[in-house]
């Protein structure tokens, strides 16, 4: 399941199969078209390509499509709510933060944070830095990127 | 006058805002093509080399390769300043350096032909030390650069393009001054701004000559007019800007991976991708010039700088683009932060056998301050002067002058940054923390802190041209029509934002166009500070004509003088009696207006950045903890506190503070190669190392545009790295003169002689 749709490939070689060695960043981007998930490293480094797998944040570069089957996947693009289109509170918590700049690692950030209040609806500051301190800014929007987490965290409750 | 902003000063979401938080931004990687090959590089595993024999023949006949291409076969296209490099060249001149090129139909296959190419080479001694390379007898990078010293012009600057300061009689400076002190100091660590997205190019070469670049870079006019200058101006070419995923000033030296994708486009008839890989991107694209400077200060109790003179040392690598121009920025630069009547100051550009260097954050001024404030500081030592009573008196006032880039004299008719000095210092307690030179701010046990301050001012807010057509539609709408692609400083917004203040319309009502240099005028782009004033400016002369062409045609129609109209939310009425108005249709439903705007150069503003630093270091480890910034600027009129809050806070990472901290590139000096090249092994600041920043920002009435405005995001990294080095020197006591403040390098310190400076203070 990728964003809550059912998708299936075969394993193999095949021009429309999945070969074993694909990391799921290049099924989801390049034949899924869910270019939403970016791609910095390449090596597990620096959390940009992050999804959630079952509820919990993966690197879709570090992870083989072939270890996805039955998983739930949910990207950025997934993150909207399906009926209404409405932001999720953590979307919605960055622009009214401006918890970006270039914008090329927050689908990862905001992918991470998603993660982190699956599993801890109300973090103190120090566990949101904890739980996104794999991911990789340059710009320097980890100020307002804690703020709009926590701004999230606390809307949620 | 004190009419109340609707949008200027405002929170407002950027135009950008939801398409970045949904994933839905498309950058260079995310476009997709049709017929797309992809393009990759087989690069030299030699730091100096010829190539006595290449065979491609068995990667051509591997199925999906649609070309391959050596220094045999590409056309004779040259870039850099001057135009020396050849995109292929039979010489190889770092490690990294391009040998062939593979275009094939999916990314595997154009790697796979890569192994299957046959290389001899003859391998060359290489020079890799800045010292070394200018040695009787070193290694010539070029046979055209005697001594590896590269020509200092510039073109683009004319022919007084600064290479130096000089002016008045130093000796007699130095005869006046209550100490002369003489150091060496370098910031050689060659640190990456690494944006996140990689350096990337689509190109489609259409024959005979027709040839559309997509490209991630920060100034597409700027990039097609280098390009051009490489495959030839008689090729009409097209840029096409997209959002660029982070480019600290370094996505504007991309002619190379581009030059290299229209020859496989050439050669294939088909449009051709290259993005480089993270590790190739470490290992192969445009760093920071590396510089040091051997100086002489004389100054004066007071704190006034009687004479300078030194030789500024600037390492460009396997060549130069935009290094003389970084030269000659920064020369015009250190007079804005030492007022002296004497200076005899040169520079070299010297190339070497690793990564060409490029533009990045901070453009010349902070390599040579990073190198020329720590022996400013050893006089401040000797003098007992407080470093930050230094900066107050010694950044420009108005009134004062100073050589800027192109060799000419400007005054300056900005305003005195000295308040937003004093209220930094106030919020930092720099009166409390300060102890003096080499003296910590406070001990406990084996931690030492110490506080340290920088500064950074800018002419370059109001260098280059800009221009801009904004398009108003009858029905209510506006569209502005610029090359400036967004790269994360929101500016496409703020130019929005300015418009509708100027027109009286909702934000909502206007759009901007894409950064297409077909359909775009010419913008230097968002280089250095220039974004807010000189495009701004732009923006807004285009739609203060609109605007009067508009009332010109209102006129008649409503029997009044034009100055007597004013237009708001799309209607247009006298300003004496508002009940007489029409609509903006009422001019003809049939009709566009555009209006034209153009900013000529200015080099009699400039921005100031001064910042404040404590640093805590174990003296047990050598480990550095950065706890507190705090940065004090005064940017005029803000227009958008959130944009703004990010760049300055900004002034960590990207090549800023951190690399005084722990960025940077370690090539092997044996071998050449990069040994750091990929994100696990290159150091950056996470989350979890967050040290505290406040910014401390004043809103004077700077004499910019209407909006009293200057930018002062880009220097927001110049002025860390000195206050970091001072910071930790007064910490430890022990003077420390090279970047960055490793804990080899405090501990190396601390173990050696208690006190005296390392630099050669004499």
């Amino acid at each position: 399941m990728v964003n809550g749709s059912e998708v299936d490939f075969g394993i193999g070689t095949e021009e429309h199969q999945v070969p074993p060695s694909e990391t799921l960043a290049d099924t989801l981007r390049e034949r899924l078209g869910l270019t939403g998930t970016k791609v910095t490293c390449d090596n597990g480094a620096c959390g940009t390509c992050t999804v959630l797998m079952d509820g919990k944040a993966v690197l879709s570069c570090m992870t083989l499509t072939v270890e996805c089957g039955g998983r739930r996947v949910v990207t950025i693009e997934g993150l909207r709510d399906p009926l209404t289109g409405a932001l999720d509170p953590i979307q919605q918590a960055f622009i009214d933060e401006g918890a970006f700049q270039c914008g090329f690692c927050t689908p990862g950030i905001i992918m991470s944070a998603k993660a982190l209040l699956l599993e801890n609806g109300a973090p103190t500051e120090e566990e949101v830095k904890e739980g996104l301190s794999g991911n990789f800014c340059r710009c320097i929007t980890h100020y307002q990127v804690v703020r709009a987490v926590m701004a999230a965290a606390q809307g949620g409750e | 006058m004190a009419k109340e902003y609707r949008y200027i000063g405002k929170k407002v979401p950027r135009r950008d805002a939801v398409d970045i938080v949904t994933g839905a931004v498309n950058y260079l990687d995310d476009l997709r093509m049709a017929k797309l090959l992809y393009g990759k590089v087989l690069r030299s595993p030699h730091p100096h080399a010829l190539i006595k024999n290449i065979d491609k023949s068995r990667a051509e006949k591997l199925e999906g390769v649609k070309a391959v291409l050596t220094w045999e076969d590409v056309p004779d296209w040259r870039g850099g300043t001057p135009g020396m490099t050849r995109i292929l060249d039979r010489k190889v001149r770092f490690v990294g350096d391009a040998v062939a090129l593979v275009a094939a139909t999916t990314e595997e296959i154009a790697l796979a032909a890569l192994r299957l190419i046959d290389v001899e080479y003859e391998v060359l001694p290489a020079v890799l030390d800045i010292e070394e390379a200018i040695k009787p007898g070193a290694p010539l990078v070029y046979d055209e650069f005697e001594g590896n010293i590269v020509p200092p012009e510039f073109p683009l600057f004319g022919p007084g393009c600064l290479t130096g300061v000089s002016m008045g009689d130093v000796a007699q400076g130095f005869d006046e001054a209550d100490v002369v002190v003489e150091g060496t100091c370098g910031y050689q660590n060659l640190p990456n701004a690494i944006p996140p997205e990689p350096p990337g190019v689509i190109a489609l070469w259409e024959e005979p000559q027709r040839v559309t670049i997509w490209a991630s870079t920060q100034a597409p006019a700027v990039d097609r007019m280098i390009l051009a200058g490489v495959i030839g101006w008689e090729v009409d070419l097209k840029v096409l800007g997209h959002p660029v995923g982070g480019s600290f000033g370094t996505k504007i030296v991309v002619w190379q991976l581009e030059s290299f994708a229209c020859a496989l486009s050439k050669a294939s008839g088909m449009p051709v991708k290259m993005v480089l890989s993270k590790e190739e991107h470490l290992a192969t694209f445009v760093l920071r010039p590396e510089s040091r400077m051997n100086a002489k200060v004389g100054m004066k109790r007071d704190g006034t700088v009687t004479a300078v003179s030194g030789t500024w040392l600037v390492g460009t690598g396997n060549h130069s683009t935009t290094t003389q121009a970084q030269i000659a920025v920064g020369c015009g630069e250190i007079q804005l932060m030492t007022r002296c009547r004497n200076w005899d100051l040169k520079s070299a550009i010297v190339c070497t056998n690793r990564n060409a260097s490029g533009s990045v954050r901070g453009f010349g001024g902070q390599e040579l301050k990073c190198a020329f404030v720590p022996i400013l500081c050893l006089a401040m030592e000797k003098l007992g002067i407080d470093p930050l009573d230094f900066i107050k008196k010694n950044f420009i006032k108005p009134g004062d002058g100073y050589f800027w880039r192109d060799g000419s004299w400007y005054q300056y008719r900005g305003i005195d940054y000295s308040p937003a000095m004093d209220q930094g210092a106030e919020r930092f307690g720099w009166r409390d923390k300060w102890r003096g030179w080499l003296r910590p701010s406070s001990v406990n046990g084996p931690l030492r802190r110490g506080v340290g301050v920088g500064v950074h001012g800018n002419a370059d807010i109001g260098e280059d041209v800009s221009e801009a057509y904004l398009r108003l539609t009858t029905d209510g709408t506006a569209t502005l029509f610029s090359c400036v692609t967004e790269h994360g400083t929101g500016q496409r917004s703020n130019y929005l934002k300015m418009i509708a203040e100027v027109l009286g319309l909702p934000l909502e009502k206007i759009s901007i166009s894409p950064s297409d240099s077909t359909i775009t005028p010419f913008d230097f782009g968002p280089v250095g500070s220039r974004g807010t004033y000189a495009i701004g400016s732009a923006a807004i002369a285009a739609a203060e004509d609109a605007r009067r062409k508009l009332l010109e045609l209102a006129a008649p129609l409503l029997d009044a003088g034009v100055e007597d109209l004013d237009t708001e939310d799309g209607m247009i009425f006298v300003k004496a009696d508002p009940d007489r108005c029409l609509p903006w249709i009422a001019v003809g439903h049939d009709r566009t207006i555009l209006g034209y705007g153009r900013f000529e150069p200015d080099f009699t503003l400039a921005n100031c950045m001064t910042t404040f630093v404590e640093v805590e270091v174990d003296t047990e480890t050598g480990k550095v903890t950065l706890l507190e910034v705090v940065n004090a600027t005064d940017a005029g009129k803000i227009i958008d506190p959130p944009g703004l809050e990010g760049q300055l806070n900004g002034c960590l990472g990207a090549a800023g503070i951190d690399s005084a901290l722990f960025e940077e590139t370690i090539v092997d000096r044996g071998t050449g190669r990069i040994l750091n090249a990929n994100l696990l092994d290159y150091k950056w600041r996470t989350f979890a190392e967050l040290p505290v920043i406040k910014n401390v920002v004043l809103e004077s009435a700077i004499s910019s545009h209407r909006f009293r405005a200057v930018g002062v995001g880009e220097v927001s990294t110049a002025a860390g790295p000195t206050a970091i080095l001072m910071a930790v020197s007064n910490a430890i006591g022990v003077w420390l003169v090279e970047y960055p403040v490793t804990p080899e390098r405090v501990l190396a310190a601390l173990n050696r002689v208690a006190g005296g400076p390392q630099g050669g203070a004499a």
